[in-house]
């Protein structure tokens, strides 16, 4: 966890002032509604289709036992019992009055949280690998880079009327987990030849109605320079981004109309200027942030204790659980737990807040106090003993979250689509929960093996559908609810964009073209081992075009 | 945004004018009173033109009350009734198609 200072209170406090006396002119008519839109946005604060929309931040993905709770609270208090987790590791209320936000803003404040740039042409959440911190692939902890760079852009004046929003990811494994290159800057740390570490700094990347990956613009940067560097990336982007068409104001468009390799220049020539400056990162400085990471106190205990292996071989749903959401840890005798947020029947990436307060309570007990967030809108406990996954496994289960079918095809990412998103044209959530219901048999599931399905409601992407292994995009075709359906994409450290196989789909028959498309790749693989995502490279969309489409 | 007064309106039968209520954002229609309620059946409807024009300009300039007011289809029933004109007003006005998490 990190330790946030009085400076990060002072500002968190502050804000909640000035919002409760924001809301309080909107409320007595002094303040128009154009006038008081920007002011919202600022602080997260949307309107959706049915009431007002409150987007929390959750940096990098990290959260503490006593801030997961004061969500359960938040929930319970303002909204209507539940909170929606989001491709971004945030959180949002979808249900909030304003009249009772600048309460519901102070009890996060009281916790550190916010909703600030949660919206708006800025720096937003930085993003990065759920199992930062503990993954044993990783070089080094890649949050303390998100926190130098959320210290550096949270309300910097140069950075917050860009020409549209701007999306920071950060890595340091080996395999991609924070889908860096779907970000519009993306940083990963690795070892050079001469074994110093460094990042790859890649840009322009961004779904949305024209989806790019992100292009490396420098193989390897010094970590004295990464503040600098994205500072001189933010700059150049803020100078030559369109600000006449909104459709054409990501970074992307600039990188792609300019090319990565003029592009780069422009931030070489920028970054000259300043890289010896302030922002070079002083190991003073670094080693100040770095320190205000607390790990915890792990204590010596035996990788792969033997009652869990009798406990795998005396419970079949244990075992199975254990195969599927428990992996390996950094520190021998403990593992990472993901919680699926996908049970049968529920919406992806909403829990209770009994679920909330339920989970805070096992990361008291069993994680360090400590809960993580992932982009395919599943929770992590970081640091569980191994010794204690019986125990603990029992106790996810009594409130729903777990469910084995972490990476699988019912582990299902969607966007809240036309049931709540007043930029949707068609829903997304029943599309899932169809889908999850056809797959239900979970050996069917296993059989099928990693499947990443991927859903949006609208161009806009937020459910990441064009990197999905299966993708589908709700479309509007005169008042009806259609479906795209593309194939290939996946956000990894070899990431792709998906293909389109042909016409959208009705509504109604989207689980069963996701059903032909299971049915084509059992028929179609190598080998049992041989993952849907490979055999879709292998022999590219044709044959599943033609399964899909035979009929229809 | 372009502001709802500015935009061509184009009708093809019945519509009202919907907005959110500012306060708690809840979904409102526009009465013929110039008040506004969450019941649809409440609303002012026409397939004019000119009168959708007022409605839309006396919804915009009751800022205090209402926010992001636009005209919305509506489909009107043998026996008078009304029901929304699309998948989108149906699930404004009737709320999500799934199931909540939690219900009140």
């Amino acid at each position: 966890m990190y330790l946030y200072d009085d400076l990060d209170r002072t500002l968190v406090a502050e804000r909640v002032a000035d919002f409760r006396d924001q809301v309080g002119r909107r409320l007595s008519g002094e303040l128009t509604e154009d006038e008081f839109k920007p002011l919202r946005l600022m602080n997260g604060v949307y309107l959706q289709l049915h009431a007002y929309m409150l987007r929390i931040s959750i940096p990098y993905g990290t959260l503490s036992s006593a801030q997961l709770r004061k969500l359960a609270h938040v929930a319970r208090t303002y909204d209507r019992g539940y909170g929606h987790f989001t491709t971004r590791t945030n959180i949002q209320f979808h249900w909030i009055k304003l009249e009772q936000l600048p309460n519901a803003m102070a009890d996060l404040a009281s916790v550190g949280m916010h909703g600030m740039q949660t919206s708006g042409n800025n720096v937003r959440n930085v993003t990065t690998d759920q199992w930062a911190g503990v993954a044993p692939d990783e070089i080094e902890d890649p949050r303390i880079y998100a926190e130098v760079i959320r210290q550096h852009v949270t309300l910097h004046p140069e950075f917050s009327f860009m020409p549209r929003k701007f999306k920071i990811a950060v890595g340091s494994a080996a395999h991609d987990r924070a889908a860096l290159r779907i970000h519009d800057l993306a940083l990963r740390l690795h070892r050079n030849g001469a074994g110093e570490l460094g990042f790859e700094v890649m840009v322009g990347g961004g779904l949305g109605r024209t989806p790019f990956l992100a292009k490396t613009i420098k193989p390897f940067l010094l970590k004295r320079d990464v503040l600098s560097y994205v500072e001189a990336v933010l700059r150049t982007y803020n100078q030559f981004g369109r600000r006449d068409n909104i459709w054409k104001a990501r970074i992307k468009i600039l990188v792609h109309d300019l090319g990565a390799e003029a592009f780069a220049k422009e931030v070489e020539t920028e970054w000259r200027t300043i890289k010896d400056g302030p922002l070079a990162l002083d190991n003073a400085v670094f080693a100040e942030i770095a320190g205000r990471f607390r790990y915890p106190d792990y204590v010596p205990l035996d990788d792969a204790p033997r009652a869990l292996a009798e406990a795998r071989r005396a419970d079949r749903a244990f075992d199975v659980w254990f195969g599927n959401s428990v992996t390996n840890h950094k520190v021998p005798g403990y593992c990472i737990v993901t919680l699926s947020l996908k049970p049968e029947g529920g919406t992806p990436g909403d829990a209770t807040a009994e679920q909330m307060d339920a989970i805070a309570d096992l990361a008291d007990r069993y994680s360090f106090g400590e809960i993580r967030v992932g982009h395919e809108q599943n929770l992590t406990l970081p640091h569980v003993a191994q010794r204690d996954l019986p125990a603990l496994w029992r106790k996810l289960a009594d409130i729903g979250v777990a469910t084995p079918n972490v990476n699988l095809i019912s582990d299902i990412i969607s966007c809240p689509g036309l049931d709540y998103c007043s930029l949707a044209n068609a829903r997304s959530i029943p599309i899932a929960q169809q889908i999850a219901s056809r797959f239900r048999d979970r050996n069917l599931a296993r059989e099928l093996g990693r499947l990443h399905i991927n859903i949006s409601g609208c161009i806009n992407a937020c459910g990441h559908h064009h990197v999905g292994h299966i993708g589908i995009l709700g479309v509007e075709k005169n008042g009806e609810e259609f479906y795209q359906i593309t194939l290939g994409g996946k956000a990894d450290e070899d990431a792709k964009l998906g293909t389109l196989i042909g016409p959208a789909v009705p509504f109604a028959q989207v689980a069963d073209v996701v059903e032909d498309i299971a049915a084509a790749y059992v028929e179609l693989r190598e080998r049992p081992d041989e993952l849907f995502i490979d055999t879709v490279q292998r022999t590219g969309v044709e044959p599943f075009k033609e399964r899909v489409y035979a009929t229809r | 945004m372009t502001s709802p007064l500015d935009q061509k309106i184009k009708i093809t039968g019945p519509v009202v004018v919907t907005a959110n209520r500012v306060g708690d954002g809840a979904v409102v229609y526009r009465r013929a009173d110039g008040g506004w309620s969450t019941r649809l059946p409440e609303a002012a409807v026409t397939s004019n033109v000119a009168t959708a024009r007022e409605f839309i300009a006396a919804a915009v300039a009751d800022d205090l009350r209402a926010v992001g007011p636009y005209i919305a289809p509506v489909k009107l029933t043998a026996d008078g009734g009304v029901q929304p004109g699309n998948l989108r007003e149906l699930i404004r006005l009737g709320g999500p198609t799934i199931d909540l998490p939690v219900t009140f």
